[in-house]
């Protein structure tokens, strides 16, 4: 560990002679150390997952969210330091609220992504700072209907488009990923924390950029990708949070929202049986193989 | 010659008189925010045995002139409260984005509870006062029209001034002085409030409106009508004044060209 630095992450904002800033890359760590969390971009919304570690059996069970909402239709999980993602969700909705202010309507996932983008950057460049000790998801609905302005009072001209362009097709699910270094993408589906290798590997199996699976069945999925990243810190309790933001005729109605207690049992009922299933599986592989070798005796 | 600077390269006063200063521009304080401008007639509202009922019509009348006659005057808050606006109408745009706000500020806790129709009125009555304090008053008299935290039927005004006011019927503007005294003659005491259906108030309150179209000079006869009650806010926004009868004003003497 002593040599690794070599001076040049002692101070934020510093590149070694190899250009690599080693105050962002210990951020990672940080991150690297979290429950996991993930997203789902799904055809008719999105859904956001993570796994809260429970650190004491003193904490009040359900209390003490980790998935936060930002105006109506955007929702926030992050992996890594919680109070920097309470930082971090304070200045999305802050940012939500000035872009309300200055545009009157909701500000767009991708508007909201990087500008919060461009916020951990920063945190990036000063000595006085540290960078951010999280990634987070950032995951909402677009609305795919011609929203009013807000204060509109009435519904302007009877004849004529009134500047409107007719069928434009606007509106949608939106998922980004922002990483410590300031580094955003948008993702089909997207993982963090510590179990995010085995997240990811499942979340590729899903085929997402088909744009075929449906957001009750990404639930279904979030809630066993979270169990199945949970197998290797099994010895610590967690609960699993879930929140979702449908299309306007969906379940949520373009809110963001935390997936109804009964849907949620559900899809963790589902998770636990599709891991007992594996290890059996697994049992059943392994005792093949150990036939097999009898045989050969 | 006259060494003030300030006469220099000016009218002499001597051969064309003193200059009027009042055609210069004067640094008194900003005036134009303390009248309305686009302006919103009467709101009214009448409570009823499991809910309330608040009608306003559809028009922003821009002093005489009926400037916009699309204009949705009761704004939803949440699922728990509607607010109904008389006055200015840019005033009530700004109070509207207030409400939006506060309402998504409202959905970042999880606890569940949220604000009801009382609570809101109180805030707002102090938005009111506030700005009136200010000398910056937002010219509205608004209803806030849900149920209080025991789950009753609540109704009350504020106004420009932050003056509350509280009643089984209320109206603001020309309505609290012909509307008022209509909802009193249907509903004359607490046990008929309690008594009054759903479909009685909805059905005084058009009657109200229909009296406001026929004496009101600044109304319309499109309006809208929310009724809320525990099974949530129903709004109807475009509803139109039905079976007028202008016989009445056949015998009324003494204005516009018949004189006698």
């Amino acid at each position: 560990m002593t040599s690794i630095g070599t001076g040049y992450d002692l101070s934020n904002s510093v590149f070694s002679p190899d250009g690599r800033n080693f105050q962002v890359e210990y951020a990672v760590k940080a991150v690297e150390n979290g429950g996991t969390a993930i997203g789902i971009r799904c055809k008719d919304g999105v859904v956001l997952a993570v796994e809260k570690i429970i650190t004491s059996k003193l904490l009040k069970p359900g209390a003490n969210k980790r998935t936060a909402t930002v105006d109506r239709h955007i929702g926030i999980v992050s992996a890594g330091l919680v109070p920097d993602g309470r930082h971090f969700v304070s200045r999305a909705r802050d940012e939500a609220s000035s872009w309300r202010s200055v545009y009157k309507g909701p500000i767009p996932v991708s508007a909201l992504s990087n500008r919060l983008g461009s916020y951990v950057q920063a945190y990036t460049l000063y000595s006085s700072v540290r960078p951010f000790g999280v990634t987070a998801i950032v995951g909402g609905w677009d609305s795919e209907a011609e929203l009013a302005v807000d204060g509109q009072v009435g519904s302007g001209p009877e004849s004529g488009s009134g500047g409107k362009i007719q069928g434009a097709k606007t509106g949608g699910p939106g998922l980004y990923m922002i990483e410590p270094s300031g580094l955003y993408w948008g993702y089909y589906g997207a993982a963090t924390g510590k179990g995010r290798q085995a997240a990811k590997a499942e979340l590729e199996k899903l085929d997402l950029n088909s744009g075929n699976l449906s957001l009750l069945e990404g639930v279904k999925e979030a809630a066993r990708i979270i169990y199945v990243a949970h197998e290797d810190s099994k010895d610590k309790d967690f609960e699993l949070e879930m929140t979702w933001i449908s299309s306007l005729d969906g379940p949520t109605k373009g809110r963001h929202e935390e997936v109804p207690k009964g849907l949620l049992e559900e899809a963790e009922r589902a998770a636990k049986r599709a891991l007992e299933g594996e290890d059996e599986e697994e049992d059943a592989t392994k005792g093949d193989a150990n036939d097999s070798e009898r045989m050969e005796e | 010659m006259n060494h003030f600077p300030e006469a220099w390269g000016r009218p002499r006063d001597d051969i064309y008189g003193p200059y009027n200063p009042s055609y210069l521009q004067t640094t008194g304080p900003k005036t134009h925010t303390q009248s309305p401008a686009v302006t919103g007639t009467s709101v009214v509202a009448v409570k009823f045995n499991g809910g309330v009922a608040i009608a306003a019509d559809n028009l922003a009348s821009y002093g005489s002139l009926a400037r916009f006659t699309d204009v949705k005057r009761l704004r939803k808050f949440g699922e728990s409260a509607v607010i109904g606006f008389s006055g200015d109408v840019s005033d009530m745009q700004h109070i509207d984005r207030l409400l939006e706000s506060i309402d998504i500020r409202e959905n970042y806790s999880t606890h569940g509870n949220t604000m009801n129709a009382k609570n809101l009125h109180t805030y707002l009555s102090k938005v009111l006062y506030k700005r009136r304090s200010e000398f910056n008053p937002l010219w509205n008299h608004i209803l806030v029209a849900g149920f209080d935290e025991n789950k009753k039927p609540f109704l009350s005004s504020a106004d420009l001034l932050g003056t509350t006011f509280s009643a089984p019927h209320l109206a603001t503007g020309f309505g609290a002085h012909l509307a008022v005294p209509i909802l009193r003659r249907l509903f004359p005491d607490e046990e008929s409030i309690e008594t009054a259906s759903k479909e009685q108030a909805v059905a005084a309150l058009r009657e109200c409106l229909k009296v406001l179209w026929y004496r009101d000079a600044r109304s319309l006869d499109k309006y809208s009508i929310a009724v809320i009650s525990e099974a949530g806010i129903e709004i109807e926004e475009d509803q139109q004044i039905e079976a007028q009868s202008w016989a009445f004003a056949e015998a009324i003497k003494g204005y516009g060209a018949q004189v006698n």
